[in-house]
């Protein structure tokens, strides 16, 4: 058998050859089928990536508690409207739950930034120094705020790096750098490196910390002392990320005295569920990517079948030679199944080469991030395998039940 | 030893809508080993339904056929294959050869069914276009090669399996007389040479003189069956 399937495969591939037009025009179907999956993929993977990497720039293992929406009267205002969390919330969050590793607040306003002759207006975000570690911001130069700057309110500031390129020249040093916010002057201690967009798409790179101690007394100005814009926690494990958020609002329930029967006036939010939400778009995409890719190649699948059968038609005289010789019926329907597979397999590796191509087209020209899989590939190829065998089958079978007397008498 | 071919109150039987075609009516026959038999009959008789089922591409409506002492009629479509792959050769008027397919390959086909390996294939292939005498032919096209060239191609296909019995159905019937000539020399050699059995199908009275033996068919039955002579040369003026 290894022979006769190699001088088959040999001969499907020179009987393609002689026939190269129609050869090609058949195998448009699967080439821009596999090529279509082949780009989308990889461009969907390489977004995935993107996303996955903003969700993982948040920090490790963070959970986020957003104070709830107030009702005043039925009328319902926004999420964060109220001032439900607190800094001792926060504190009470850790000495209750072990399973928290830190927690932190943080109150943010946009304000008005000077350095010189140049202003920028940027989110000024009182920090709890904890916040620091919870969100994994890391120091370009610098480093974060002291003890005892938090003690004694210190006026010190930590600038992210869009914050840096629009108040200092460059090659300007920032640190020990002296700016003013809203008019107070502050002194620049650290420089945050870069984290890129967030999982929404903001630039978290526009960001300005100062200790939280300062904001409350000597920038923000605030109705109630200890209100927090949003705390923040940590676990060890990701695993206990569910169970930890779930405690923070038993806790959070209890101290805010809410009876069953009213809803929580807080948002919890773990780094998985924003990661799930994340994966939830891509899913859809994928979804759509299969239907595509199922109608093309079903559409190269039949003009496949359509090929082959008019090849049975013209070669029946052939086939009736063959099996005057020996051939028997398997012999005759894998010899059609090998040529239905060799067009569709080389469609196939065509629109792998196509789909490559255009993914790295899509990164040049677009600057889309893109990811070609090994896995993405092998599928590809099985699938433009599978519909040659498929849609081979049906006139592989025509001409095996070919009665080889007619066959050999056919005009 | 039992006769390379016999038939037995052979009956084939096709039924064209309500009509019934009776091809075959109790054929019995019987062609031994080394023989070499020249069919005869017109359009109708019954000849083509013969060499269909002795060539094991058809089936026998009723009767027996031996083909070197195995039943046919109880063979499957497999078996057939095989039997026809082992036992027998086919030469056809309209030579049948692959196109586009070179004279090696053509000679080789029968033996890419049995599996051998290529090798052997090749090997064998070309002592079988040699025996034709198509040495340095074996590379060609159909297409480049003249019509007598191409029936010794299809000869060669025949042979390359040492088959015991050749079935040639009007093999000079698309070629001129002096091609007519070197196949039907050739077929006449490899009867004498190599003792293989050869059914010749003709209408030309000349080409069936190359035979020893002569039937002619009609009505689906055996009419007359008359020895000429065994090893002969063609009568004069023939061809």
């Amino acid at each position: 058998m290894p022979a006769f399937v190699l001088l088959t495969v040999l001969t499907a591939i020179r009987i393609l050859g002689r026939n190269r037009l129609r050869a090609g025009l058949t195998m448009l179907g699967i080439v821009i089928g596999v090529g279509a999956v082949i780009a989308m993929v990889s461009i969907g993977e390489g977004a995935k990536a993107a996303v996955a990497q903003r969700v993982a720039s948040m920090g490790t293992n963070v959970i986020i508690i957003l104070p709830g929406s107030t009702t005043t009267s039925g009328v319902r205002g926004g999420q964060g409207g109220a001032v439900t969390l607190t800094v001792s919330d926060g504190l009470d969050l850790k000495k209750r739950i072990p399973l928290l590793r830190d927690t932190g607040w943080a109150k943010r306003d946009v304000m008005q930034i000077v350095n010189g002759n140049k202003n920028w207006s940027g989110p000024v975000n009182g920090i709890s120094p904890s916040y620091l570690t919870i969100r994994d911001w890391a120091f370009a130069s610098g480093g974060p705020f002291s003890q005892q700057d938090v003690e004694t309110a210190a006026r010190v500031a930590l600038l992210g790096q869009t914050v840096v390129g629009n108040l200092f020249d460059p090659g300007e040093e920032p640190v020990g750098a002296m700016i003013r916010i809203k008019n107070v002057p502050f002194r620049v201690v650290g420089v945050l490196a870069p984290k890129g967009q967030s999982a929404q798409g903001s630039d978290q790179d526009d960001i300005i910390f100062i200790p939280f101690s300062t904001a409350e007394r000597k920038v923000f100005g605030t109705q109630f002392l200890g209100s927090v814009g949003a705390l923040f926690a940590s676990t060890e494990r990701v695993e206990d990320l569910g169970s930890a958020a779930e405690q923070i609002r038993e806790v959070l329930r209890l101290r805010h005295r809410l009876q069953p029967e009213q809803e929580d006036d807080f948002t919890i939010r773990t780094q998985v569920d924003i990661g799930k939400v994340q994966e939830g778009t891509s899913e859809t995409m994928t979804v759509l990517l299969f239907t595509v890719a199922s109608i093309s190649l079903l559409v190269g699948g039949i003009g496949i079948m359509n090929i082959l059968l008019v090849s049975v038609t013209e070669r029946t005289r052939e086939i009736g030679v063959r099996m005057a010789v020996g051939a028997k019926r398997r012999h005759i329907l894998v010899q059609f199944l090998i040529e239905a597979m060799t067009l569709s397999v080389v469609g196939g590796c065509l629109g792998i080469l196509f789909g490559v191509l255009g993914a790295r087209l899509t990164t040049v020209i677009a600057g889309w991030p893109t990811i070609i899989s090994g896995q993405t590939v092998a599928i590809a190829f099985v699938f433009s395998l599978a519909v040659g065998l498929f849609f081979g089958l049906y006139p592989a079978n025509k001409a095996a039940r070919l009665n080889p007397i007619d066959a050999l008498r056919y005009e | 030893m039992p006769p390379l071919i016999r038939c037995e109150d052979l009956w084939k039987i096709y039924s064209l809508g309500d009509v019934e075609v009776q091809a075959l009516r109790g054929l019995t026959l019987s062609i031994e080993q080394g023989e070499f038999v020249a069919i005869m009959g017109s359009s109708g008789s019954g000849k083509s339904t013969l060499m269909n089922i002795l060539g094991c591409l058809d089936q026998p409506t009723r009767g027996h056929y031996w083909l070197n002492g195995i039943e046919v009629a109880a063979l499957r479509a497999d078996q057939l294959a095989d039997l026809r792959n082992r036992q027998i050769g086919f030469v056809f008027q309209s030579f049948n050869l692959i196109p586009r397919t070179s004279a090696l390959e053509n000679a080789q086909l029968p033996l890419f069914y049995r599996g051998l390996p290529l090798r052997e294939q090749r090997g064998l292939a070309m002592a079988a276009l040699g025996r034709v005498g198509l040495q340095g032919r074996e590379q060609h096209y159909p297409t480049q090669l003249s019509g007598g060239q191409q029936q010794r191609v299809a000869i060669a296909r025949a042979l390359v399996t040492s088959p015991s019995l050749l079935l040639a159905d009007e093999p000079t019937g698309n070629l001129d007389s002096e091609s007519s000539r070197e196949i039907m020399t050739i077929l006449d050699r490899l009867n004498r040479e190599q003792g293989i059995t050869i059914i010749l199908v003709t209408h030309e009275a000349d080409i069936a003189t190359y035979a020893e033996r002569e039937l002619v068919i009609q009505d689906g039955r055996v009419r007359t069956d008359r020895r000429t002579r065994p090893g002969l040369t063609p009568s004069p003026g023939g061809v």
